[in-house]
């Protein structure tokens, strides 16, 4: 187990060294200088050189690589072209509502679809369970901005639950983040609940099937406690890691959402940086996103050796 | 079995009505609009949905009917682009990482696993801050990204097949690794790659929308749903149906390809 932890470990430091070289390759092929965009077209060749200079891009590129990965290590993810600030301060704001949007939407999703999906299978091939498996092959074909200006038009401008663009800054108490964040989270939470039900109603369906549950039945266990105590145990591990894998897609979901609801998260600013090429910015966001994947996917992996005690040692 | 009533297979019967009643939509937007679908009317802004504007008209006057029948055919374009660049790129990979294996075919894998692991419109978005937008790049973009998954799906299959009696058979008759690959092996990934590309397209049709209604999709003068929707947002209370009618294609065409995907797998399921 060790050894594999090992292993392991080494493989995500791996890939997130990886991630940086592509990041940082990324936006140094370019055409075109960042010089151009702060300093304007009509910049004498003296201000460009100086600016080259004070931006560093006079190295080589490993050695501009090695700077900025020291820098980014000690704290430092440079200065952004555009608002003329640390990237760290720029993000640090606009990441709690990201990560406070993206905690919601995750919980929203384990509180939906866990319920649904055992239901769902309990009373598989009754009513129930079919208007359950209509209404979610068709939730999870609503792409989730859709469900975002869906949410906009009923609960906000019909019923008036909440008023759309009145999130502004962090600085709010944490209950009324939560009021407004409520409806964004919903719209990323829904297609993921939708297929999180249809992947655990699988699940049970075919642990259902197993020879152990019959055993467990002619042993005289009831329903429930079959359903409780020895299916659910098995399976729930793939939906643990479909769960832990999700995160990354709703860190995604965020990014669009945020633009639905005017949440200033780090979606915005990464839109509104693509938009103003403000490349130390997109590249800031862009590694710490890939790094999150790539730990949250890690963890998937660690969860499942964890719950499945047949991949011990392996 | 002959005496075995067949069950119908629901899935695939209303997949294929919806896809192909969406299908039939997008080739009548090719050939005819009722209106130009970038022309301005004074006269009919935010109409409400009638017998000359079934779907009513925008804030500009221009009619919902004929924006929507141009862009779903440039979603359509888009994903289908997408699609063939994915999967013959993909398809050539996986079968020669799947059929050869070693060395090369561990790397090629351990590459895609990571690029697979990301969200593809997060992916997609950083491509074209780098490259810049436009309907071309946003091709070339997404195709690149939608490989690996085809090349992981491919590469299980020849790694299923590649020590089969009949594939060892074939070699043993003097069959070349070409001949074996493609004509062999090939034909029996099928039914895991349709599935597999009724993922993909959704897959797309979900990335060309959201990247158009975020303003990083295709030029502002071509009519495209997520930029309508994108839109829409802004006069929604007043003129709901520039609202309703861009959702209801994205969803519609989603729905009908999933659910053929779906009722693929259940056929798979039943043994074919």
């Amino acid at each position: 187990m060790v050894k594999t932890l090992a292993k392991r470990m080494g493989l995500l430091l791996l890939t997130l060294l990886l991630v940086t070289v592509l990041a940082f390759l990324a936006f140094s092929i370019i055409p075109g200088d960042p010089t151009s965009s702060i300093l304007g077209v009509d910049a004498t060749p003296e201000q460009v050189a100086v600016l080259r200079e004070q931006l560093g891009l006079d190295l080589p590129i490993w050695q501009r690589y090695w700077n900025w990965l020291s820098q980014a290590f000690a704290g430092d993810l440079g200065t952004s072209y555009n608002f003329r600030m640390p990237v760290g301060q720029l993000m640090a704001p606009k990441m709690s509502a990201t990560l406070l949007l993206a905690a919601l939407s995750f919980v929203l999703i384990v509180v939906i679809s866990i319920p649904l999906g055992i239901l769902s299978a309990r009373h598989a091939g009754g009513w129930l369970d079919r208007v359950v498996t209509v209404a979610d092959q068709v939730t999870m074909s609503i792409p989730n901005f859709v469900v975002g200006i869906a949410l906009t038009y009923l609960f906000g401008l019909v019923l008036r639950w909440f008023e759309p663009g009145s999130y502004t800054s962090a600085t709010r108490d944490l209950a009324e983040q939560l009021r407004y964040l409520i409806f964004p989270a919903l719209a990323v939470a829904l297609p993921r609940s939708a297929m999180t039900v249809k992947m655990l109603r699988g699940s049970i369906l075919s642990e259902m099937g197993q020879d152990y549950i019959r055993t467990a039945y002619s042993k005289g266990n009831s329903q429930s406690s079959v359903l409780w105590r020895h299916v659910l145990r098995n399976a729930m591990i793939p939906v643990v890691t479909f769960l832990a894998m999700a995160i990354a897609d709703i860190v995604a979901g965020s990014i669009v959402v945020e633009q639905v609801f005017a949440v200033p998260g780090l979606g915005q600013l990464l839109i509104s940086s693509i938009g103003n090429r403000d490349y130390p910015v997109v590249q800031a966001i862009v590694v710490l996103v890939a790094a999150v994947v790539v730990v949250c996917n890690f963890a998937a992996d660690l969860l499942y050796r964890v719950m499945d005690p047949r991949l011990k040692g392996r | 079995m002959s005496g075995v009533k067949k069950r119908i297979n629901w899935y695939f019967a209303a997949g294929g009505v919806l896809t192909t009643l969406t299908v039939a939509y997008i080739l009548l937007g090719m050939v005819w609009t009722p209106y130009d679908p970038g022309a301005l009317s004074a006269a009919d802004r935010g109409a409400p949905p009638s017998l000359a504007h079934p779907f009513g008209c925008d804030h500009m006057g221009r009619d919902i009917f004929s924006r929507t029948l141009q862009g779903a055919g440039t979603t359509l374009t888009i994903a289908l682009a997408v699609l063939v660049i994915g999967c013959v790129a993909g398809l050539v990979l996986g079968a020669l990482c799947g059929y050869y294996g070693g060395v090369v075919d561990g790397a090629v894998m351990r590459l895609c696993d990571a690029v697979a692991a990301f969200p593809s419109i997060l992916l997609a978005l950083v491509v074209i801050a780098v490259i810049g937008p436009g309907k071309y790049n946003i091709i070339a973009a997404l195709g690149v990204l939608f490989i690996p998954s085809f090349a992981r799906l491919v590469r299980g299959e020849f790694v299923k097949y590649r020590d089969r009696d009949f594939v060892q058979a074939a070699r043993l008759m003097g069959v070349s690794h070409g001949r074996i690959i493609f004509v062999h092996i090939l034909p029996n990934t099928w039914p895991v790659l349709l599935s597999g590309l009724a993922i993909g397209f959704n897959n797309a049709v979900l990335a060309e929308a959201s990247m158009s209604y975020l303003g990083i999709g295709v030029s502002p003068q071509e009519a495209s749903l997520g930029q309508m929707l994108s839109e829409a947002q802004s006069y929604m209370l007043t003129t709901p149906w520039t609202m309703f009618f861009p959702a209801l294609v994205v969803v519609v065409l989603i729905l009908g390809v999933s659910l053929l995907g779906e009722g693929l797998r259940e056929r798979m399921g039943d043994g074919l």
